[in-house]
């Protein structure tokens, strides 16, 4: 260890490791269905993308995780998510290829992708 | 980077109930149904709980298994962490209200606790460097040794007001400041925890290991030291695996070593197994132990700072002070100095054991009182029975009485009323536990533990056994009483270190709360408590018994005689009184008095 900086950067680099069990209060989270419904519409791949997607950017206010079935099994994968002032968005029939563009402009940018969501049947 | 964590005790309490093979088939699970990449398995240091051992925790979302077997695995494995459908049936139940899952914080045991030194214990990975950098580990070196002078962080310890945490209560700083200069220095750490009963200063080594290296390298910043030992029970073994893979991490990372931090300072740690002897975490005579002789004290003064391990001057603290000492730094004095009481700053952790609900170990501001760790954190006396005692410092302290359940809890306090902090074991007692006997307990421990150096504690110690049991034969007479007191106090005054300065403790505060017991036992010739077996007597009530002959048939001595379905008799002569017939009797026809 030569320097502060130097350790300040492994710190920065592991950080992310360990925010998870924390608590997380004031975090947005991500629920995605996983009930044997939503496993076999596909919920696995979004499941995992979202995770792909939230660590490709060091998301650390972000958790994702899952939950069973949420009572709307023809639009399977659902994934719900939850922001810290209690709203819930409710995106249906999703697939990994909707997971990125949600992650930049919901999660990072505040901005409800309504097309995916439930509301826009 | 990992949807889940789930994190489960390494800790030697749930390591002995099986929390290696829960991890073993945890991985091998998560493997067959392809989670091994997207949930990751922490094997942590103890919670705490260990009353529950084993437990486990699952983030996100914070749930808090406990108890958890094998066979569960496969369950929480499917339903949690593949559908994401807790398993409530093993969650902690005090988690569990109203079908909704409550943070652990908000439970009885840990709402009370504020946890300083046991801060990483639960949550880090202690075999890596990484969670514990993560965590701000080793930003406190790098702050002392790139804006600091040694003289300012010894006085940020001494405007903290911590004090040492292994028994004496010292304060910290003002033994740092009191280094004399030298060619060579040491720091040294005390993690000889031998007092029955206490396992904090094993549950931080297990669970933190990084945090005491970080401190000690503070210390030899401070007094301008280049190595360190850390003296550890050999009977510790896991607290040993781990600080040598900390201690091989630090080096890696050129934490350890030369130049740290691209300064001048150079430091590095060795350890030094000790083979379990009590008087060992007596300070002079752990140094002597460190320098290859037989552990035995010697006189003070000198003190350590001034003529400590091989000669030189020395700083000798316990683990648990070294665990509040990086928070100090990176938190400040004046943080430190607003939790605790106005002469003992900051938080204490006590070992729970004894009669108590929930046995582990909690950590608590200075001045909580002992009625909240027992009642509220403890989660009171099971059985419904009535709490008589508990027990503090080991076999140094004394017992508090029901009466001062209310006093704040710190150094001073404990003083006043006749105990010790001690190191912080808390043994809690009902009233089935005979005060005499327990005397007796602690003085057989010291007897063994004596050294032999000195006559007031070689010799002395074992007279005042000799008296104690004799009580409990029945033989006692009050003159004995005062005699026992005397001794007690010529112990006290003449012996040459701590362990027989303190040994008459136990004594002396259970003559002083229960005197009455004593004299039941002198007096009455009875064990109040029906604990003193050579008190007590068996008798079966003829009226009650209805020779079924169950009770002879279960007396492993025989000493039960009568036809079936006559009354039966107990053999007095031959009776060794363990009660195994009264556990058999299904008529309560047998009476212990």
């Amino acid at each position: 260890m030569k320097s502060l900086e130097e350790l300040k950067a492994i710190r920065d680099r592991v950080r992310s490791s360990v925010t998870m069990r924390e608590g997380n209060e004031g975090n947005i989270r991500v629920v995605v269905g996983m009930a044997t419904c939503g496993i076999a519409a596909g919920a696995r791949p979004v499941l995992a993308a979202f995770t792909e997607e939230v660590a490709k950017r060091n998301l650390t206010n972000v958790t994702v995780t899952q939950t069973g079935c949420i009572g709307i099994c023809q639009y399977e994968p659902v994934v719900e998510v939850f922001e810290s002032d209690g709203t819930k968005t409710t995106y249906i029939k999703m697939t990994p290829e909707k997971v990125p563009q949600i992650v930049a402009d919901h999660l990072v940018n505040g901005n409800v992708v309504t097309e995916y969501t439930i509301g826009n049947l | 980077m990992y949807r889940a964590h789930v994190l489960v005790c390494g800790g030697t309490g749930c390591t002995s109930s099986g929390s290696q093979q829960i991890i073993d088939k945890l991985e091998s699970e998560l493997k067959d149904k392809g989670l091994d990449s997207e949930v990751k398995v922490v094997k942590t240091g103890c919670f705490g709980l260990c009353a529950l051992g084993p437990i486990m925790i699952v983030y996100p979302e914070g749930c808090f298994y406990s108890e958890v077997k094998v066979e569960d695995i496969p369950e929480i494995v499917e339903e949690h962490l593949l559908k994401g459908r807790i398993v409530k049936r093993l969650l902690y139940t005090e988690t569990v209200a109203e079908d909704q899952v409550k943070s652990l914080n908000d439970t009885n045991f840990y709402a009370k606790q504020q946890r300083i030194a046991l801060r990483n214990c639960g949550v880090i990975n202690p075999e890596v460097i990484d969670e514990y950098i993560a965590v701000d580990g080793y930003m406190a070196l790098g702050k002392v040794l790139t804006e600091m002078t040694p003289k300012e962080v010894i006085d940020v310890i001494k405007d903290s007001g911590l004090r040492g945490r292994g028994g004496g209560g010292f304060p910290t700083g003002l033994k740092w400041s009191f280094v004399v200069d030298g060619d060579q220095k040491y720091v040294a750490c005390n993690a000889d925890e031998g007092d029955p009963g206490a396992f904090m200063d094993r549950s931080v080594l297990e669970g933190d290991p990084h945090v005491v290296l970080e401190a000690m390298a503070i210390a030899a910043y401070a007094i301008g030291a280049n190595q360190g030992y850390i003296y550890v029970r050999a009977e510790y073994p896991i607290a040993v695996k781990r600080l040598q893979i900390a201690i091989g991490q630090a080096r890696e990372y050129g934490l350890l070593g030369n130049n740290i931090f691209g300064t001048d300072f150079c430091f590095d740690i060795e350890l030094r197994l000790g083979a379990g002897a009590f008087v060992c975490g007596e300070e002079t005579a752990l140094m002597t132990s460190i320098e290859g002789h037989r552990g035995e004290p010697r006189p003070r003064p000198p003190f350590p700072a001034v003529k400590g391990l091989f000669g030189k001057p020395t700083v000798l603290n316990n683990v648990e002070t070294y665990a509040n000492i990086p928070r100090i730094i990176l938190n400040g004095a004046d943080w430190f100095k607003s939790i605790g009481t106005e002469k003992s700053k900051g938080t204490k952790v006590f070992a729970l054991g004894g009669k108590i609900k929930n046995t582990g170990l909690v950590e608590v501001p200075m001045g909580t009182t002992l009625r909240e760790i027992v009642e509220e954190i403890g989660g009171g006396i099971p059985n419904g029975k009535k709490f008589k005692a508990a027990q503090t410092g080991g076999p140094s302290g004394g017992c508090i009485p029901a009466e001062h359940l209310d006093v704040p809890i710190d150094y001073d306090n404990l003083i006043a009323i006749g105990s010790m902090m001690g190191s912080g074991g808390l043994i809690v007692m009902d009233e089935d536990t005979c005060m005499v006997d327990i005397a007796k307990f602690f003085l057989e421990f010291t007897v063994d533990e004596s050294c032999g150096k000195c006559t007031p504690c070689r010799v002395g110690t074992k007279r005042l056994y000799e008296m104690l049991d004799k009580i409990t034969r029945g033989q006692g007479t009050l003159e004995d009483l005062d005699k026992m007191e005397q001794l007690c106090y010529y112990i006290k005054e003449n012996s040459l270190c701590g362990l027989g300065q303190s040994a008459p403790n136990p004594v002396l505060s259970t003559l002083r709360y229960f005197r009455d017991e004593y004299i039941a036992h002198v007096v009455d010739k009875t064990c109040p408590a029906g604990v003193c077996k050579h008190l007590m007597k068996f008798t079966i009530v003829a009226d009650k018994c209805k020779g079924c002959t169950l009770c002879a048939r279960n007396c492993p001595v025989g000493a039960i005689d009568g036809k079936v379905k006559e009354p039966h008799v107990i053999n007095q002569d031959k009776c060794i009184k363990c009660g195994a017939c009264i556990e058999k009797c299904k008529f309560g026809a047998i009476i212990k008095a």
